[in-house]
């Protein structure tokens, strides 16, 4: 009976005793609650910055209604037609500040919209705030047309009337023969450029290197060149005729002329030539608008720059960027590979490989702009320098590769990444298993048939990890590269038709230098703005996309040894 | 020293050993096989860690194409000594050997010897089956590969051959495209044997090649030990006695780092010559 009777006391010893603040500390829930919070935050923070980027950068392709608002400000009347790009709050006191206290308004807030109004070069500016109460009428005409100009920007207003070597010429259909106009200037356009990119940059190439040729025979106290002034009188001959044949494209482009009426009723004219496209997008339709949202975006990730950067696609910084990243894995994963070899299987393990293992570890917390100017150092002056005395002395004094180009930017930041790649596969190499190691050597297989054919294959995820650390980092740094080969605007691209197909020599344009380059040394910030975050997502993409295409082949690669890493 | 050690004992009844265990007839000492019996020949033979001494003076005579156990407590030494037969022991730093181990007559710490070669006339089965992450078919052909250049059909053979040697034929000849990792514990082990048979040699090293395995498992691996006999000196390091005492025919006791003893197996579970052996084998200590 005594038993039975304590029983539920027994049971009650489990129940939970004490309720309160102190008891809630102390199971630790509120540890819970910390941690989950935190991670909340990390992955707000990344949304709203991706989100942020996506959405300034993406909208700025959209073809958006043009509006034509008559307002009236302190200096009198004016009609301005563009699209509105931002409209925001201003408080009072910063109203007045500004100096326009000649309108009346109410509330303690007035509201300003930014048009962008386009027509630089016509009617300056090109960005302007326009006060909400002051406009006293808006409304959306189906006959504005944006021009996007080759120079100055975009142009906004009606089409007037069209032009043939300085005559106007009628049309039952003007838009229709204005957009034809343009697809024959587009064409014209782009046999120009084939021509220029072509056929005169491969003269221009050959005849460099004859000359280098030249230089060269006379170094070594050759005489006799003629072979060579033939083969330059041939490229010359050549020359001539290509340049004819742009001439006279050249001159087809003058042809024609449009003339335009703009907001405030004046006409304007503008030559064919500078007009890439067309459209109306108060009368197009929603499915239109997506087309040309999509070919918008097309033509910025295909294209070269404009207009300092500001207009145009990123196509040279894109592909830059690209092959800067993948040059620099190819250095920097054999490298660090056989480094992290040699520090965990052969180096007899002890005080001094512990601190050569420091002193990688630490080389990864390096500022970047440290080894950019150990790159500049280095690699351009002290190694670049050397090889043009070696093996371009033809060239001197113009520098080959003694200066800051693709090659030495791949090596810098390889150097600035390679203790990732160590660390990691050192990690990858200590978590296989002896057991496998011992079953090779067992069979007769030498140390490096063991690490070729079972180790480095089981170290491979690993491998992939640090290379997947390394493109991410490498891929968004910038401050180095500014020392070591990017620059503003490269003149051709680092892979072009002309042997040996990639200069490595070549100077290259980046993205991330593109985003600084396009949102503090542009001369149209207000144009320059939407490109900087439309670039900043691009950037973020490839980044995404490289290290998407790693994980997935290391997650490929863990699956299959996963069963021999117990 | 034995005998101070039984005079210490408190003299209760021993349990009686049982000669229907050992599966074995050899009764004559290996010291008294004729010399062209043994394969590998060991001879004061030390090992040290640094300072610190892990084998002391062993002599040993194994005889060829016999199964030779070797037994005792955990830490004894046992690992280290077959170890020793194909020189896995190089691989770490700090061993320092003295003394002679000779295969078929040749000393193989000689400068001459190929650690590789060696290795390959020594096979050897570790404790846990570690087959690669390969399919079956790469586990088997990868000792093959690295000594012979056989063409495709010879290697299939050879594959064959091994698989059927270590008694896996059966059981994986339609998926031998398979990674290796998804057989079971027995069958990795089996594999691991039919990996190390394949490449032909002429002794096989079992570290505890059945403990990390369930009955069945090692039920399977003592049947094929006992036909690989007929091909090969196998040298089988065991802490379970009973399978000593099944699969074996000579038995080595060591202790500390000594050989005790070592006899036929019919001798040492039934008639030991030394108190200490006696004592392990009843359950004494160890």
């Amino acid at each position: 009976m005594e038993t039975s009777e304590k029983l539920p006391q027994d049971i009650g010893a489990f129940h939970r005793q004490r309720v309160g603040i102190g008891s809630w500390f102390q199971s630790g829930d509120p540890w819970i609650w910390l941690t989950a919070t935190a991670v909340g935050a990390c992955i707000v923070a990344v949304l709203g910055l991706l989100g942020l980027i996506a959405f300034k950068g993406l909208a700025h392709f959209w073809p958006a209604d043009v509006v034509t608002i008559d307002y009236e400000s302190e200096y009198g009347e004016f009609r301005v037609a563009g699209e509105v790009v931002q409209r925001e709050f201003i408080g009072r006191d910063q109203y007045m500040e500004a100096g326009s206290s000649a309108t009346p308004f109410e509330g303690e807030q007035v509201e300003r919209w930014m048009i962008k109004s386009g027509n630089r070069k016509i009617n300056a500016p090109d960005f302007r705030w326009v006060y909400r109460h002051e406009i006293v009428q808006q409304r959306k005409d189906q006959n504005m047309i944006v021009f996007e100009r080759a120079e100055w920007g975009n142009a906004y207003g009606t089409l007037v009337g069209i032009r043939e070597q300085g005559q106007s010429i009628a049309h039952d259909e003007p838009w229709v023969e204005l957009q034809q106009r343009i697809d024959r200037v587009s064409d014209l356009r782009d046999q120009a450029r084939r021509i220029q990119k072509g056929s005169i940059n491969r003269i221009n190439y050959k005849l460099e290197k004859l000359r280098l040729e030249k230089r060269n025979r006379e170094l070594r106290g050759i005489v006799n060149h003629s072979d060579i002034e033939n083969e330059r009188e041939q490229l010359n001959a050549e020359y001539v005729v290509e340049e004819r044949r742009l001439r006279g494209i050249t001159s087809q482009l003058e042809r024609d002329g449009i003339e335009i009426q703009i907001a405030d009723g004046r006409i304007s004219t503008i030559p064919m030539r500078h007009i890439i496209r067309a459209w109306r997008p108060n009368e197009m339709s929603l499915w239109k608008k997506l087309g040309h949202y999509l070919s918008s975006i097309w033509i910025f990730l295909s294209q070269e720059s404009r207009e300092a950067n500001t207009e145009g696609g990123v196509f040279p910084a894109l592909f830059g960027t690209v092959l800067m990243v993948l040059l620099m894995s190819v250095l920097v994963t054999p490298f660090g590979v056989i480094a992290a070899l040699y520090l965990r299987e052969y180096a007899k393990q002890g005080p001094f490989v512990q601190l050569i293992r420091i002193a990688v570890n630490n080389l990864a917390g390096v500022p970047s702009i440290v080894y950019g100017v150990f790159g500049l150092g280095f690699f351009v002056y002290l190694v670049g320098g050397s090889i043009d005395d070696l093996f371009f002395k033809a060239a001197q004094p113009a520098p080959t590769f003694g200066t800051p180009g693709l090659m030495w930017a791949s090596l810098t930041l390889a150097l600035l990444t390679v203790p990732v790649v160590i660390v990691s596969t050192e990690e990858g190499l200590t978590r296989i298993p002896s057991e496998l190691r011992e079953g090779s050597l067992a069979l007769g297989a030498t140390k490096a048939e063991t690490m070729f054919k079972i180790i480095l294959p089981m170290a491979s995820p690993s491998i992939l990890t640090g290379v997947i650390l390394a493109i991410a980092r490498a891929a968004g740094e910038v401050a180095p590269l500014m020392l070591v080969g990017v620059v503003k605007l490269a003149p051709t691209l680092p892979i072009d038709g002309n042997f040996p197909f990639l200069h490595l020599d070549r100077k290259f344009m980046h993205l991330g230098f593109h985003i600084y380059d396009l949102g503090f040394q542009s001369p149209n910030v207000d144009a320059a703005r939407p490109l900087v975050f439309a670039t900043a997502f691009l950037l973020v993409l490839i980044i995404v996309a490289l290290n998407l295409t790693a994980i997935t082949l290391r997650n490929r690669l863990e699956a299959r040894y996963r069963g021999a890493m117990l | 020293m034995m005998k101070e050690n039984d005079k210490s004992m408190d003299g209760s009844a021993r349990v009686k050993l049982d000669s229907t265990l050992v599966g074995s007839t050899e009764s004559v000492s290996p010291d008294q096989l004729p010399e062209t019996e043994t394969c590998l020949n060991v001879q004061d033979l030390s090992l040290y860690y640094g300072d610190k001494i892990a084998l002391q003076d062993i002599t040993m005579r194994i005889p060829r194409k016999r199964v030779t156990a070797l037994i005792g407590p955990s830490g004894c030494g046992k690992s280290t000594l077959i170890r020793c037969f194909n020189r896995m022991n190089d691989l770490i730093d700090s061993v320092r050997i003295e003394g002679r181990i000779e295969l078929n007559g040749l000393e193989i710490h000689d400068k001459e010897v190929d650690v590789s070669q060696l290795r390959r006339r020594v096979g050897m089965v570790f404790q846990r089956p570690n087959p690669f992450p390969k399919t079956i078919y790469e586990n088997v052909a990868y000792g093959l590969r690295l000594s012979e250049k056989l063409p495709k059909s010879e290697l299939d053979d050879r594959v064959e051959w091994g698989l059927k040697s270590a008694a896996l034929w059966d059981e994986v000849q339609d998926r031998l495209n398979d990674s290796a990792l998804g057989l079971s514990g027995g069958q990795q082990q089996r594999l691991v044997i039919a990996r190390a048979v394949a490449v032909k040699p002429s002794v096989l090293l079992l570290d505890e090649p059945a403990s990390a395995l369930d009955p069945i498992s090692t039920l399977k691996i003592e049947e094929l030990i006992a036909q690989l006999k007929a091909d090969y000196t196998i040298v089988i390091v065991t802490h379970n006695m009973q399978q000593a005492a099944r699969v074996s025919d000579y038995t080595g006791f060591l202790y500390l780092g000594e050989m005790i003893e070592f006899d036929s197996t019919v001798t040492i579970f039934t008639n030991p010559q030394e108190q200490k052996t006696e004592d392990y084998i009843t359950g004494r200590y160890g």
